[in-house]
């Protein structure tokens, strides 16, 4: 029993000497331990939101610097598109002036060279009548050089028409 | 693998011969020791006649693992280091006695032992007694015994390690402000951090900080007094937090605490326990009170039975050796080497406890805190 019976003694040294104890360590031990344990903390805390800051600042900047990248990639295909449009545009515009144009020339050409046929032709045959017409003369000549065989003649034509 | 498992096979080996060697010799001093203690108490004995029991143990040539045991845990007025042949090496420690002729001071070697009286008063059985010129004792003599005894210069000891090594550790921190910890510093943070982080902030809530530097103190002085109570021989050895006075001061200092800092709804609850009926409050009241007393007694009695009963066990592993002894010398050598085992594991489960104990009383009182300053909100509920 002896053991559970507390000590007067015992607990008049334990109260002052705790007492002292909480006393010195809270105001020199706990104090400042726990004083700089939260400064540390609060700093690191700190260093922590900065580069939090810093990282969101960062990937900002870079979703910018790709959203001007796209922009220009964008406009770029745009440009392109445009000149090749106006390429084929252009390319399209100088087949169809030169197709005309051949068109045009061969038609002119054409009508050069039927006029010139037509001309030719007209030509000929005047040149193949008045040929004709001389060499019949000749032969006429030639033939009718006697009167007999002109009389023969007469009548012979005469003879084939009929007249009814 | 195998050759340093031999190794150590060897070196343990080795270790239990040795232990059981210093066992051997220690349990002939202490037989010896036994043999004066049997002296004294007989010359005691023809003194007074009340404790003849203890002699006729002794008597019989037993050993008293009791007695052995009680003595070891229980405070004194001189701090034994050793017995060497019929010599005790003991420190002998201030008594300090108050009565109505003054305050008296002397060192406890004035009782040499218990044999002789000073000034009045006379060691028996370890306690300052009062006694008359015939040596009687004064069974209702008015006096305070304030003395320094083994507990006392025990916690003292510990209290200025825990003091010297706390302050050096604040050194280091206003010194190197902001700077990650180092060796002490480091191990020490982390208790820190686990008190406030693992024990105050969640079972007190935010009104935490009030309340941290007590927990901070007790935790720590509970720990170390622990520890300083594992180790065998002169710093430590002394069994502070294993006595029920320095766990009624801790747990007195708790309940004060959460007394003062018991806000409205604190004690509104214990008085006027809310959402029950006016007449239960007849029954509710004092079950309340006897719940709001029983807090502080029970982490009286936790600590000082938990520490108490691994002293006792390691002791009374070691009383072993020397009951085998006492039957036979050889019996006692080879129980020695289970005993040492059993008490090296006992030693290790104690190094837990130190520290399992120094937790759960700053956990329980950081939860009364809590319980103190906690809001409730039963009427916006309601």
């Amino acid at each position: 029993m002896e053991l559970v019976k507390p000590g007067l003694g015992l607990i008049f040294w334990m109260t002052i000497t705790f007492s002292l104890v909480l006393f010195i360590l809270s105001k020199f031990a706990w104090k400042p331990i726990l004083n700089s344990i939260r400064e540390r903390e609060d700093s690191i805390n700190n260093a922590l939101n900065a580069a939090d800051e810093a990282r969101k600042q960062m990937d900002a900047l870079k979703s910018d610097n790709e959203k001007l990248l796209q922009q220009a990639r964008i406009e770029r295909d745009a440009m392109l598109k445009e000149a090749k449009e106006m390429k084929d545009e252009i390319i399209g515009q100088a087949k169809k002036s030169a197709d005309e144009e051949s068109r045009r020339i061969l038609t002119a050409a054409n009508e050069s060279i039927e006029s010139a046929k037509i001309k030719a032709l007209n030509e000929l045959k005047t040149q193949v009548a008045v040929l004709s017409v001389d060499l019949a003369e000749k032969v006429l000549a030639k033939k009718m050089e006697d009167r007999s065989a002109q009389e023969a003649f007469v009548n012979e034509n005469l003879k084939s028409i009929t007249l009814n | 693998m195998q050759s340093s498992n031999k190794k150590i096979f060897k070196r343990l080996a080795l270790t239990a011969i040795l232990v059981s060697a210093i066992g051997f010799w220690s349990f002939q001093s202490f037989a010896n020791e036994t043999a004066t203690d049997s002296l004294t108490e007989q010359q005691l004995v023809t003194e007074n006649h009340a404790e003849d029991h203890v002699a006729e143990v002794h008597e019989e040539g037993k050993v008293d693992a009791g007695k052995l045991i009680m003595e070891h845990i229980a405070d004194a007025h001189d701090w034994h280091i050793a017995t060497i042949g019929t010599a005790h090496i003991s420190i002998p420690l201030p008594v300090i006695i108050k009565d109505a002729n003054g305050v008296k001071v002397f060192l406890s070697s004035a009782f040499h032992h218990g044999h002789e009286s000073f000034e009045g008063y006379a060691l028996k059985e370890g306690k300052i007694v009062a006694v008359d010129a015939n040596n009687q004792i004064i069974e209702d003599a008015d006096f305070l015994d304030l003395s320094i005894t083994k507990n006392v210069a025990a916690m003292f000891i510990a209290v200025f390690v825990l003091c010297w090594l706390m302050l050096r550790v604040a050194a280091h921190y206003t010194k190197n402000n902001n700077k990650a910890p180092k060796g002490i510093n480091n191990l020490i943070e982390t208790l820190i951090l686990f008190i406030r982080d693992e024990i105050a902030k969640p079972s007190i809530g935010p009104k935490y900080e009030k309340f941290l530097p007590y927990l901070l103190t007790i935790f720590f002085f509970i720990f170390i007094n622990n520890l300083f109570g594992l180790v065998p021989f002169f710093p430590g050895g002394a069994n502070v937090t294993g006595n029920i006075a320095i766990t009624l001061v801790l747990a007195i200092f708790t309940f004060v605490i959460t007394s003062f800092s018991g806000n409205k709804s604190y004690w509104g609850h214990i008085f006027m326990p809310p959402g029950v009926p006016k007449p239960l409050w007849i029954l509710l009241v004092p079950i309340e009170i006897i719940g709001m007393l029983n807090k502080p007694i029970v982490l009286m009695i936790r600590l000082f039975a938990n520490i108490t009963a691994g002293h006792i066990i390691i002791l009374g592993f070691f009383s072993l050796i020397f009951i085998f002894g006492a039957m036979n010398q050889y019996m006692g050598l080879g129980v020695s080497i289970l005993s040492v085992a059993f008490t090296t594991f006992m030693s290790f489960l104690e190094l837990l406890v130190a520290f399992l104990q120094a937790y759960v009383f700053t956990l329980l009182s950081s939860l009364y805190f809590g319980s103190a300053v906690e809001e409730h909100h039963h009427e916006e509920h309601h």
